[in-house]
């Protein structure tokens, strides 16, 4: 290769002992604070051309015809590439469903779909060339919604449907299907004292991560290509790649280049396929980076919701029963419909018990925008719902509504919905009770030593809206549950290559995972347990690649579970492999080698007993144990698709917010003073990293709550795709975010670790969104919420 | 595409003549998110961020000549005194990178109905020097937008300054955004209380297809401080006078429901912002009033 | 078009320049100086904050002719720039040569520790790097408001950052790493 611009191998040492519960510092943090740290819109490669992709401007239209020849010839332009330039028969991509045309072929479904590529030797040079592609279109009518995909005469967006959920599905544009039943409904529904129904929607949410989709395919020698990318999941990238192509995975060699945050919008794939086809067909290496107005068509977003909920309770504040439906718009391709369904329906009934119910989720097919994963899928929508519901049952009991949730807060032991029983602590109550106690923010921060108010504490913030007029404060609390781990008997495996040497007299580990590091600090703790297993203090983290095995996806809260499972057990495995060494070379020196239990620590051989017997060093000898080993947690089971019964879920994850919001009612503007997080975690590897995950988390909810919608029109065209018009929030917008750590932990999983980095994205809108109630007696059924909701405009 | 980068105004001027359909650029802030998203390719740039007079202000005896490119950091900093509605409004502009680079001649070239500095300008008093090689015409600020980005420009002129009307009495500015900071206007007021003419004047942002002003709402509340001899007691406005003068700003407006708001919330936001506003510098002037009688 | 500029101390040259370019396109494509960064090059994000002439900008809105003459200082300059403002000097930085040969490299953590901007430990320490893509141009302004406000109040910090967009941390380890340096830097006076 010439000169690139590709990921590298990161040391680091440290100073203390770095091992885990510490709050050791990102490996990475020096490379990206001096602006070196290669992400994947920096991947840079002598004579590189670059890509663009030609994109739909209707939701819903047949193709007549496509004519490149214009583009072709203008100067600089290497390669124009529609459908029928595909090498393969395989033509779609998917993560479950292959569904997903990698270009249109025929039809376009939803606006901004993919429909033919021009590589060039300037972005300029291409864009022009791409306006010159002559595409015929007729439009066809949209599927827009429920009632227009079941309607009788519904065009269908993927006739001839030969998935695997095809078959239960009650109709064709039903991507999936789950209901669960438990208990007998009716009678505890007889027993009720209150019942308490609602309507809900939840809008469409976006990652808005901001590292745009990018990266680097560069044509190999032996026909395959090398390809720098940021991603979640490189095998599944992968699994999905190399049969478009027609070439052998191992042909197709992937590197993790720095990833510009993910929150599920990497899961599915962007430009990849695009960026080889190129790559190959050129001969040259291509680069294509989406800019903000593209990414929003780049990737699949949290699916907008509808959520009918009905819960009963007696007058001394006991739940008896749930019926809900939950249908939820997966847009024009599956993405991560099926699991959405799977996670919405199975945790519909929140960190509550209840015996008796009757649920139902489904995912439409639509002409939409695709939809898919999301931080906290399918749980996010339905913990608004039924939060809601909780407070609105408090209200009519005349309940506090902390107190009723705690009266019905699920705990270990505690029978799901689906059947599993919950085998670890599940402290819904008592998060909701420390939440509860931590002291309240002052009142009127906004008020100055001189007359003047600081406009920067209220609403409207700069824009001087108030200086105090109409401001109101409310208080509102949520609890939410999400499950941690790919579920319903997904082979959930991560694969850890580590290998122990010495280097310049010191013991090295090297840590190798294609682990995808996307901001939430794996890497870091990846050293963290190489430290602690192996006690060495220097921990080189090799580039995640598809040189080793796979290590599932950054998602679900997964990793730090399961790659990080994976580190810990070859580690184990690699101290065996020393102390077996060991024995070997200075076994007959001391008797502690055959008898006592032996640990690595400070780059020695000790006992139990702290007596030091070699050092590494001594014991390797110029060896290096390297060793590559795959590891899973329990195994799950699927629901079964007629009663929703089955252990599904590996591990359950709780989260609590209390939020304080001021609301100036007259102008519908709403400003979060402060938002409060209690947080079960089992045990906190990184304390700082944990603690910054769940203020992350929090905010992303707090953008859902008050600000955030990718707005999309009847005609199913998206409104608003720019950082002009969908708004996250700004450091403005976001409070201080106390939280409140706790440590429980679960027997089953790797040093009692909880995943967390979904739950806050949970709790925190339903607690947001029940404070503006608070403030303002409104009922609020849809979020985010608009400032017309709030003042009947 | 060319790059044109005069290195005087004469040359600016002669440059644009030669160029009509150049675009000026100075801060970038509204020219390059059309270039980078693909949504304008002019034929020609016209950068103005070699020409030093343009970033230099003149405070005069009635007016403040605000070169067309003097960024709003510095209106903030500099031109509080003079110009509080205008200063207010600079800060309510996107980011202080935005503010950084962004002018107010910016935003009369691009003329955006949601531009944050129209209402202070239509509430203060501006006139518009629109300069080409043909000569200097003055335009009253009010006359200056004719539609939706669209103003009275001729293909050959370039705005060289706003004379501003140097504040005489309290100024206010309000902007309804979905967001805390960096956001664009749902819609914006701009209130200016002229006590040497016994005159209040208005401004409204993003709700209509120009900036414009409520006059009947100024006409009546003229009359109404008037008749009351408000001007001279420095009581408080009635808090009938106040829904009223709130009644008819909203009147005044012809707003859309867009992605950023409904029509509804626009006209019902600017009868709140009009009533607080008239009410903070009223305040203020009835505080200045006071001292003024005790000093 | 040919643009000739001065970047972290040193005069830069371009050729072939389209002149839709944007600044940030430059730097990140023309001078091997990606860590400004392009998440929305609409001058909605921050991520590609620069001082221009000493003045904190969106590299994405300004022309890449309008650079021509001026004085650039991006996130890969910001500790030297932070250096030689504690010294009173000038500032150097990268060749054009060293620039387009950059390699993010391994193992050289150590020593890049000793040549970081106080505001870059800050942002180290604290736990405000995650993704890290906002961290650049969050440095650029977080480092410029403390050049004129040593110690900022907490809204006075939401203020001057209130132009960068974090996607990952909630924001308030950003505000503890200002906070931080802040406060490191009372202590070194």
């Amino acid at each position: 290769m010439g000169a690139t611009r590709t990921p590298s191998n990161i040391t680091q040492g440290s100073k203390a002992k770095g091992g885990i519960g510490e709050s050791t510092l990102r490996p990475d943090g020096t490379l990206k604070v001096t602006g070196e740290f290669a992400y994947s819109s920096d991947m840079w490669h002598e004579d590189m051309l670059w890509g663009f992709t030609l994109r739909s401007p209707h939701a819903h239209a047949e193709i007549k015809s496509i004519d490149t020849s214009q583009a072709l010839a203008q100067a600089g332009v290497y390669a124009v590439l529609t459908y029928d330039d595909l090498p393969t028969d395989v033509k779609n991509y998917g993560l479950e469903i292959q569904d997903t045309p990698v270009l249109a072929h025929g039809r376009v479904r939803h606006h901004g779909e993919p429909v033919a590529l021009v590589a060039a030797d300037h972005p300029e040079t291409a864009r022009r060339a791409a306006a010159k592609i002559k595409v015929e279109y007729v439009p066809l009518p949209v599927v827009h919604d429920e009632a227009s995909a079941l309607a009788e005469d519904a065009p269908l967006l993927h006739p001839g449907r030969d998935d695997h959920h095809a078959g239960h599905v009650p109709h064709p544009n039903i991507v999936h299907r789950q209901p669960i039943h438990r208990g007998d409904v009716a009678a505890a529904r007889a027993r009720a004292d209150v019942i308490v129904s609602g309507e809900y929607e939840v809008g469409m949410q976006d990652q808005a991560f901001l590292g745009p989709e990018s990266g680097l395919a560069v044509p190999g020698e032996d026909g395959g290509v090398d390809l720098y990318i940021a991603t979640q999941w490189l095998h599944s990238d992968l699994r999905q790649i190399a049969p478009v192509l027609g070439l052998p995975p191992e042909k197709v060699r992937m590197t993790l280049s720095g990833v510009g945050g993910a929150f599920g919008g990497r899961e599915d794939l962007s430009m990849q396929i695009h960026a080889c086809l190129l790559a190959l067909r050129t001969n040259k290496p291509v680069k294509i980076v989406y800019n903000r107005f593209e990414s929003f068509f780049g990737h699949v977003h949290r699916h907008p919701a509808k959520l009918w909920y009905e819960h009963g309770a007696t007058r001394d504040g006991k739940l008896t029963h749930m019926k809900c439906r939950i249908v939820l718009d997966g847009g024009a391709y599956a993405s991560a419909s099926p699991a959405v369904v799977g996670n919405a329906s199975s945790l519909s009934v929140g960190p509550y018990v209840i015996d008796d119910v009757e649920i139902e989720a489904v995912a439409l097919y639509t002409n939409n925008p695709p939809c898919g994963a999301m931080r906290g899928f399918g749980a996010v929508q339905a913990c608004f719902a039924y939060e809601a519901q909780m407070d609105k049952l408090a209200a009519e009991l005349g309940l506090d509504p902390v107190e009723f949730r705690q009266l019905n807060a699920m705990s270990q032991g505690t029978v799901m919905p689906t059947g599993q029983v919950v085998d670890s602590p599940a402290p819904v109550a008592e998060l909701l009770r420390r939440v509860k106690a931590m002291p309240l923010p002052p009142e009127k921060q906004w008020e100055t030593a001189g007359e003047s108010a600081d406009v920067r504490a209220l609403p409207g913030g700069l824009s001087n809206t108030t200086h105090g007029e109409g401001v109101v404060r409310g208080i509102g609390y949520a609890v939410g549950i999400k499950n941690v781990g790919f579920s319903e008997g997904f082979d959930d495996y991560s694969t850890a290559r580590v290998r122990l040497e010495v280097i310049n007299g010191e013991p090295v580990a090297i840590v190798h995972t294609a682990m995808a590091e996307v901001g939430q600090g794996g890497v870091t703790v990846h050293a963290q347990i190489a430290r602690t297993e192996l006690g060495v203090t220097q921990v080189t983290i090799h580039p995640a690649d598809t040189q080793v095995g796979s290590a599932g996806s950054t998602s679900a809260s997964r990793q730090t579970y399961v790659t990080g499972g994976a580190v810990k057990h070859t580690c184990e495995a690699v101290r065996e492999k020393v102390l077996e060494l060991g024995r070997a070379r200075f076994g007959s020196y001391h008797p502690a080698w055959a008898t006592a239990e032996l640990l690595l620590e400070s780059g020695k051989v000790v006992t139990d007993g702290g007596e030091v017997l070699a050092d590494l060093v001594d014991v390797l000898e110029g060896e290096a144990i390297d060793l590559e080993l795959e590891w899973r947690h329990r195994p799950t089971e699927p629901f079964d698709l007629r009663t929703g019964q089955g252990n599904g879920h590996v591990q359950y994850s709780f989260a609590a917010h209390r939020a304080v919001v001021e609301v100036d009612t007259d102008l519908g503007l709403v400003k979060v003073v402060e938002l409060a997080c209690a947080q079960d975690v089992g045990k906190a590897l990184n304390p700082l990293s944990v603690v910054g995950q769940i203020q992350g988390g929090t905010t992303q909810g707090l953008g859902l709550a008050v600000m955030e919608e990718i707005v999309v029109s009847p005609e199913a065209k998206v409104r608003n795709p720019s950082f002009t018009d969908y708004l996250i929030p700004t450091i403005l917008d976001t409070p201080t975010i106390p939280v409140d750590v706790l440590e429980l932990a679960d027997e089953h999983a790797p040093y009692g670790l909880r995943g967390i980095g979904e739950a806050p994205t949970l709790s925190s809108t339903p607690a947001v969104v029940a404070a503006i109630r608070a403030a303002t007696g409104l009922a609020l059924k849809r979020v985010p919420v608009r400032p017309e909701h709030l003042t009947g405009t | 595409m060319d790059f044109l980068r005069p290195a005087s105004w004469e040359e600016a001027l002669a440059a644009k003549a030669e160029h009509p359909t150049a675009v000026p650029i100075a801060g970038g802030t509204d020219v390059m998110v059309e270039i980078n998203f693909d949504h304008r390719r002019p034929e020609a740039l016209l950068d103005l961020n070699r020409i030093g007079e343009l970033r230099e202000w003149e405070v005069g005896e009635e007016t403040v000549r605000l070169g067309a490119c003097v960024p709003y950091t510095r209106i903030i900093e500099s031109l509080r005194a003079e110009l509080p509605g205008l200063a207010l409004a600079a800060h309510t502009v996107g980011s202080p990178q935005i503010r950084n680079r962004g002018s107010v001649g910016g935003n009369l070239g691009a003329a955006s109905p949601a531009g944050d500095s129209h209402p202070a300008l239509l509430a203060a008093g501006a006139e518009v020097e629109a300069v080409s090689v043909r000569g200097t015409r003055m335009i009253p600020v009010e006359e200056f937008y004719t539609g939706v980005k669209r103003n009275c420009l001729e293909a050959d002129e370039l705005i060289r300054a706003v004379h501003i009307r140097k504040a005489d009495g309290p100024q206010q500015f309000s902007k309804v955004g979905t967001r805390n900071a960096m956001v664009i206007a749902v819609c914006a007021f701009g209130v200016a209380l002229h006590p040497e003419t016994r005159t209040v004047r208005t401004g409204i942002g993003s709700a209509a297809p120009t900036p414009i002003r409520a006059t009947a709402a100024e006409e009546f509340l003229n009359s109404a401080l008037e008749e009351a001899g408000l001007w001279d007691s420095g009581q408080i406005i009635p808090p009938a006078v106040a829904r009223q003068f709130a009644e008819l700003v909203s009147g005044a407006a012809n707003p859309i429901d867009d992605v950023r708001g409904s029509a509804a919330y626009r006209r019902h936001a600017l009868g709140v912002m009009a009533r607080r506003t008239l009410g903070w510098t009223w305040e203020e002037f009835r505080g200045n009033e006071r001292s003024a009688r005790c000093a | 078009m040919r643009l000739t500029f001065t970047v972290n101390g040193r005069k830069q040259e371009a050729d072939d320049v389209w002149e839709g370019e944007s600044l940030l396109y430059v730097l990140r494509e023309r001078m091997g100086l990606p860590g400004s960064k392009n998440a929305c090059e609409q001058g909605e994000c921050g991520s590609c904050t620069v001082r221009l002439d000493g003045v904190p900008v969106c590299a994405c809105l300004v022309a890449a002719g309008q650079a021509q003459d001026r004085e650039v200082v991006t996130v890969e300059g910001l500790a030297d720039f932070a250096k030689q403002r504690d010294e009173g000097g000038s500032a150097s930085g990268t060749s054009l040569d060293e620039a387009k040969r950059w390699q993010s490299k391994p193992g050289e953590t150590g020593t890049a520790a000793q040549r970081l901007a106080p505001i870059q430990r800050a942002f180290i320490d604290a736990g405000a790097v995650q993704c890290g893509f906002c961290t650049p141009g969050l440095l650029v302004a977080a480092d410029e408001l403390l050049e004129r406000n040593a110690s900022p109040s907490d809204e006075d910090i939401r203020e001057a950052l209130s132009g960068n967009l974090c996607r990952c941390t909630g924001y308030e380890k950003i505000l503890d790493a200002v906070r931080l340096a802040a406060a490191r830097s009372e202590e070194a006076v």
